[in-house]
């Protein structure tokens, strides 16, 4: 360990921009930037499910409220659909004073609500697409088994639906990684952030940015890794033999 | 006979490149709104005592300017790759700019101030009061980095891209203390909400390694002639009185 502390002090002697300080600085993005990704997702991906499946409801009543929802989050960009959930709360007469303050204080959880919500109603589609693609035969067949709607979705639709919106869902992970990059605008020191902070310290673009783009990549390079696994594994069987 | 035409092309050249540096009017870069130091009117026209003072400057020297406006980020960064030939922006001189920039002589030195609610139980910025509160500060500015060194491991510094998201946030309670150039302090907070936020622990100049030498126009390494044009017209203006009548303008009647 002392060998270990004693190469890495080497390693920093004479940069006057990664110091052991400014590492820190990135240390705490990258986790701040992994936590707010992978709860987005995670709690994205849950609404989106029930969400996908009503979307192909054929009562109006439960399709047009998730097309709306879907269709201004589609349609509306990242950046701006923050801004209002962290500078335009504060407008609401009183806000201070509800439980709702003790969410929307810190920077974080406006972020996660921003990015869940976005990526929610992406994944929604990605999903519709999928279940509206199942083959119909498998669906006949379903039926003549004597299946209940439920059942049917359960076992036959969804399984195969989720195999097929694995390579569209893989996207979204990765655009969601890039696209937290504008969580610093309200002051969440993530990795961005971290890089504009060292950048606006030290005049120094090239550095600050080159590195954190760096660790964009490792992190993205490691959800490639994931997500092609998954494949490999759940779509085995759509392979040719041998 | 070939190196005689060529010799005539390259003057012509020469004279052509000297005729349009001449011509060529000058861009300030101005990174806005920073009241009272540079802002927009409700009319869509910059102002602001560097805007006034910049274009003084400009008919003392009697060259024509041209504001561009530019997000503090990567104002430095502009300047050195051309975009405009200075900024005039409430920049402050010291050392790190140094090695990128070269600095007039300063031409305005602003306190820093902490500025709170005029409820709150703050009385003074000593490390122990602000224990677990949160730090509004601009980001890259030299108050960003007195607040992180000084109180980084004790308080939350949230750093912001512009004053205007900070006092917003300030506004919202989301913030216990921000730390911001006296006068711009003044103007957002303290004029515009009257009596609604207070000064503590009076006016911050010291230490200087934090504070440098008040506010500079900066130029590229290279351009000295157009740095001592300036100087001397700045030199010309304190002595006329037409740099006093934009201070009143702009800080009332009590210098700093």
């Amino acid at each position: 360990m002392q060998q270990l502390n004693a190469w890495f002090t080497d390693l920093l002697a004479g940069n006057e921009i990664f110091t052991a300080n400014t590492l820190g600085y990135y240390a705490d993005g990258l986790a701040t930037t992994v936590q707010l990704v992978f709860l987005s997702l995670i709690i994205g991906l849950l609404l989106a499910v029930p969400m996908a499946i009503g979307r192909g409801s054929s009562r109006p009543w439960i399709k047009w409220p998730i097309f709306f929802y879907t269709y201004v989050f589609r349609g509306t960009p990242l950046l701006i659909q923050l801004y209002i959930i962290y500078y335009g709360v504060v407008f609401v007469e009183g806000i201070q004073d509800t439980w709702l303050w003790l969410i929307l204080e810190e920077p974080f959880y406006p972020a996660l609500i921003a990015f869940t919500l976005n990526t929610a109603a992406y994944t929604t589609e990605i999903f519709r697409g999928a279940i509206k693609a199942t083959n119909k035969g498998e669906i006949e067949a379903a039926r003549a088994y004597g299946m209940s709607r439920a059942k049917m979705m359960r076992r036959i639709i969804l399984p195969s639906a989720f195999r097929r919106a694995l390579p569209a869902y893989g996207n979204e992970v990765i655009f969601m990684l890039h696209a937290s990059a504008i969580a610093s605008v309200v002051t969440i020191m993530d990795l961005t952030g971290a890089a504009r902070f060292v950048y606006a310290r030290f005049y120094a673009p090239f550095d600050a940015f080159l590195f954190v783009a760096a660790i964009y990549l490792c992190l993205t390079f490691g959800i490639l890794y994931l997500f092609r696994y998954l494949e490999k594994r759940l779509l085995a069987h759509l392979r040719p033999q041998n | 006979m070939k190196k005689l035409l060529s010799a005539t092309l390259l003057g012509a050249a020469l004279l052509a490149g000297t005729a349009q540096a001449q011509d060529e009017t000058v861009r300030l870069a101005v990174d806005i709104p920073y009241e009272p130091m540079e802002y927009r009117l409700p009319s869509g026209e910059l102002t602001g005592f560097d805007i006034e003072l910049g274009n003084a400057l400009c008919a003392e020297i009697g060259i024509d300017c041209e504001w561009v406006v530019q997000g503090w980020d990567g104002i430095i960064p502009g300047l050195l790759s051309r975009k405009y030939d200075a900024i005039m922006s409430s920049m402050t001189i010291n050392d790190q700019r140094r090695q990128q920039v070269l600095f007039s002589d300063p031409y305005f030195t602003p306190p820093s101030a902490w500025f709170v609610p005029a409820s709150s139980d703050i009385r003074t910025p000593a490390k122990e009061t602000l224990e677990g509160k949160s730090i509004g500060v601009q980001r890259g500015t030299l108050q960003d980095n007195y607040a992180t060194d000084m109180y980084g491991d004790v308080a939350n510094v949230k750093r912001y891209s512009t004053a205007g998201d900070m006092v917003l946030d300030m506004e919202s309670d989301r913030l216990d203390i921000v730390f911001l150039d006296f006068p711009v302090g003044k103007s957002t907070l303290l004029d515009s909400e009257e009596g609604n936020y207070k000064v503590v622990g009076g006016m911050i100049t010291e230490p200087k390694k934090y504070f440098g030498d008040g506010f500079g126009i900066a130029f590229r390494q290279r351009d000295e002639d157009l740095a001592q044009q300036f100087n001397d017209a700045l030199a010309t203006l304190k002595e006329n009185g037409t740099y006093d009548e934009i201070f009143e303008k702009y800080f009332g009647n009590k210098k700093q």
